[in-house]
């Protein structure tokens, strides 16, 4: 049933995924994508917008876990975190490229990049400690800990690199800047394509952390015997 | 009455169980003598019993708060950098004594250290350093004493202090467990005993006369074989 | 006792034992003048270029030997077990914490102290006349950095790879925090005042020290005892 859903989920991902960029290879007009290259920027933002909805379920799951000590509401925080880091790779690299592209230049520290970047580092802390604690309820008391305070300096980060000393070139987020409307559908599925997708990896990793539960729980007994 | 009681304790470290179901009650003004072997649980027990550690399952019921409970484990408990009296002025503070300055010097003359009581307590010889520890376990008179193998490498003049500290508890109404492999100088103190084996309490009793003439009786009757 | 002086005792306490010994003093600050020595390396330029890099410069050993000082905030009451002490004791985890970021948070101002005219020394940088304001960036900004390196302190505490956790943990965490006082430090060195613009740099601040500082508080009780 799992197996079933995981796969069903990848294969609906992949072919929106797929008929998403046919439709703007083919359908739409040059200048509106920016370029032939600009089909990144479909990938670019949603993958943005996924990985901050997985941030954002990932605390919600951090705090009910420091509240009702259930293990299992670690392995969400710690299946969102993984996959949305992943997710936010995928932007980082993406929104590279497509730097590259437009300006000539791989890396600049603009707003959105840098708070991007900043996202990836917090995350990374988060990913880094957790194998360091070999204690399953203390490790997830700790990475419970470090996960709200990630999540607390985004918006902070946000305040910090608008400030007068931080340079600021990105253009404004295509999906602001009116007379795009048409450019919205892309979006929106490619939306739909990535959550299918980060569905499926979650469903992966969540199957992942009840199978390392569960042995946890069997070794624990046949210690006790 | 009881005054501390674990009830179906269980710890895991990990994968491991280092206490499986332990289930004691100490009544109070006892002394219970908490033995078993190496591995057997006792320092998890008695870390659990002081709210050092949670149990994964399981709960621990005790008489009396966190002021009332005076805690002595492997680690002396003192500050290098701090002086005999600094460290037990700033631990009476801290327990909630009364007169710090008072019961930090009559902690010091019962255990013997009054000599020294400036002295740092890096600088004190280990026997010295054992008898600071113990000064600031009894500091805030306890009710309920958790000691974890206290006369381990105590010499004999340490060995003295703790035991008639330990009487003097007991007369005045507190209660004690304490872990320990030196069975003769636990059991002359003792009113009841328990042993841990691999994490389970597979006895619990008042103190018989067959435990203080042969020390190894108990083991043997009630532990595994060896 | 209640909470407050909880926490300054233990503060107190930490301030004596590290005056006693000096060893993260003497750490933190020998590592800053060691900074400030490379970075004159690190960068050709005209006397009056490094009024541009002042804010940069300055947070950058400023937070380097912050990591140093907050590192020791938890890890000094291993030796002894002396945490175990403090844990049991009736004091809330809050005090425990409160206490020791500002022994932190004064000894990070000591090293602040002393280097400060050493970086004036050796690139030049007037700051005297901007003395009050810089004062208050400082003030601020040191502050977010202890409670943070303090509360990620206690957390790896018993971590394997401690001291290589920290930075991983901590920078990131920092990264808006150093951003506010490098653009202000900047803004300052060149004369400009903390009104207008440069006041978003003080916001940030403020707001990231009342954020963290709430959390902190709030959370740190669960990660003292597991």
């Amino acid at each position: 049933m799992r197996e079933k859903a995981i796969y069903i989920l990848c294969f609906l991902g992949a072919c929106l995924m797929i008929w998403n960029l046919h439709h703007i290879f083919t359908e739409m007009a040059p200048e509106a994508a920016q370029g032939m290259a600009g089909w990144i920027l479909f990938i670019h933002v949603p993958a943005d917008f996924m990985g901050d909805i997985l941030y954002t379920i990932a605390l919600v799951t951090c705090v009910l876990y420091l509240v009702k000590k259930d293990l299992r509401y670690d392995s969400i925080s710690v299946a969102c975190i993984e996959v949305g880091t992943m997710f936010i790779l995928v932007n980082l690299v993406t929104g590279s490229i497509w730097g590259k592209n437009q300006w000539g230049i791989w890396w600049t520290w603009d707003l959105r990049l840098t708070t991007q970047l900043m996202k990836f580092l917090l995350y990374l802390g988060y990913l880094v400690v957790r194998p360091a604690i070999s204690e399953p309820s203390q490790r997830a008391t700790m990475s419970a800990f470090i996960g709200i305070f990630a999540y607390a300096d985004v918006p902070l980060v946000m305040m910090a690199i608008r400030l007068p000393n931080v340079r600021t070139q990105h253009p404004s987020p295509v999906i602001e800047t009116g007379g795009i409307n048409s450019v919205m559908l892309p979006f929106v599925i490619g939306i739909f394509a990535q959550l299918m997708m980060a569905l499926a990896l979650m469903l992966v990793r969540l199957h992942q952390e009840s199978n390392r539960r569960e042995i946890d729980s069997l070794r624990r007994e046949l210690h006790a015997l | 009455m009881v005054a501390i009681e674990a009830d179906r304790v269980w710890k895991y470290f990990g994968d491991y169980p280092a206490l499986r179901g332990a289930s004691l009650q100490i009544g109070k003004g006892s002394c219970m003598a908490l033995l078993g072997r190496n591995g057997a649980g006792k320092t998890t027990l008695l870390r659990i019993l002081a709210n050092l550690s949670r149990p994964t399952k399981g709960e621990i019921k005790a008489a009396v708060g966190k002021s009332g409970i005076g805690y002595l484990g492997h680690g002396i408990g003192v500050y290098d950098d701090l002086s005999a009296t600094e460290n037990l002025l700033l631990f009476g503070e801290l327990m909630g004594v009364a007169d710090p300055k008072k019961s930090a010097a009559e902690a010091l003359e019962r255990v013997g250290l009054t000599r020294v009581k400036d002295g740092l307590a890096r600088e004190f010889s280990r026997g010295m350093r054992q008898r600071l520890a113990v000064a600031r376990a009894f500091l805030h008179r306890p009710e309920i004493l958790l000691l974890d193998e206290p006369f381990t490498s105590l010499d004999d003049r340490a060995i003295a202090v703790l035991q008639s500290l330990l009487q003097d508890a007991l007369a005045s109404g507190a209660t004690i467990v304490m872990s320990t492999h030196q069975i003769r100088e636990a059991m002359e103190l003792a009113t009841d005993v328990a042993l841990l084996e691999r994490g389970k309490i597979v006895f619990s009793g008042p103190r018989a006369g067959e435990m203080v003439s042969d020390p190894t009786w108990l083991y043997r009757t009630y532990g595994e074989s060896a | 006792m209640t909470g407050l002086s909880t926490a300054f005792a233990i503060a107190r306490k930490d301030l004596r034992t590290e005056f006693r010994t000096k060893e993260s003093l003497n750490a933190s600050a020998s590592f800053a003048l060691v900074i400030l020595v490379i970075f004159s390396f690190a960068f050709n330029l005209e006397r009056d270029e490094f009024y541009a890099i002042s804010g940069g410069l300055l947070w950058l050993v400023y937070s380097f030997a912050g990591a140093m000082i907050v590192n020791r905030a938890f890890s000094r009451e291993l030796p002894n077990d002396c945490l175990d002490v403090l844990i049991t004791s009736p004091a809330p985890g809050w005090a425990i914490f409160f206490g020791k970021a500002l022994a932190a948070f004064c000894l990070l101002l000591i090293v602040e102290a002393i280097s400060l005219p050493v970086f004036g020394l050796f690139y030049n940088i007037q700051w005297i006349n901007a003395a009050g304001p810089l004062v208050l960036i400082i003030l601020l900004a040191t502050w977010g950095m202890t409670i943070v390196g303090a509360a990620f302190s206690a957390v790896i505490v018993n971590v394997r790879l401690r001291e290589l956790m920290l930075p991983v943990l901590l920078y990131p965490i920092l990264i808006p925090l150093l951003i506010a006082a490098m653009g202000g430090t900047t803004a300052l060195m060149n004369g400009e005042g903390l009104s207008g613009d440069n006041f978003g740099y003080l916001r940030q601040l403020i707001v990231f020290d009342a954020i963290y500082t709430a959390l902190a508080l709030y959370m740190i009780e669960f990660i003292l005892v597991f």
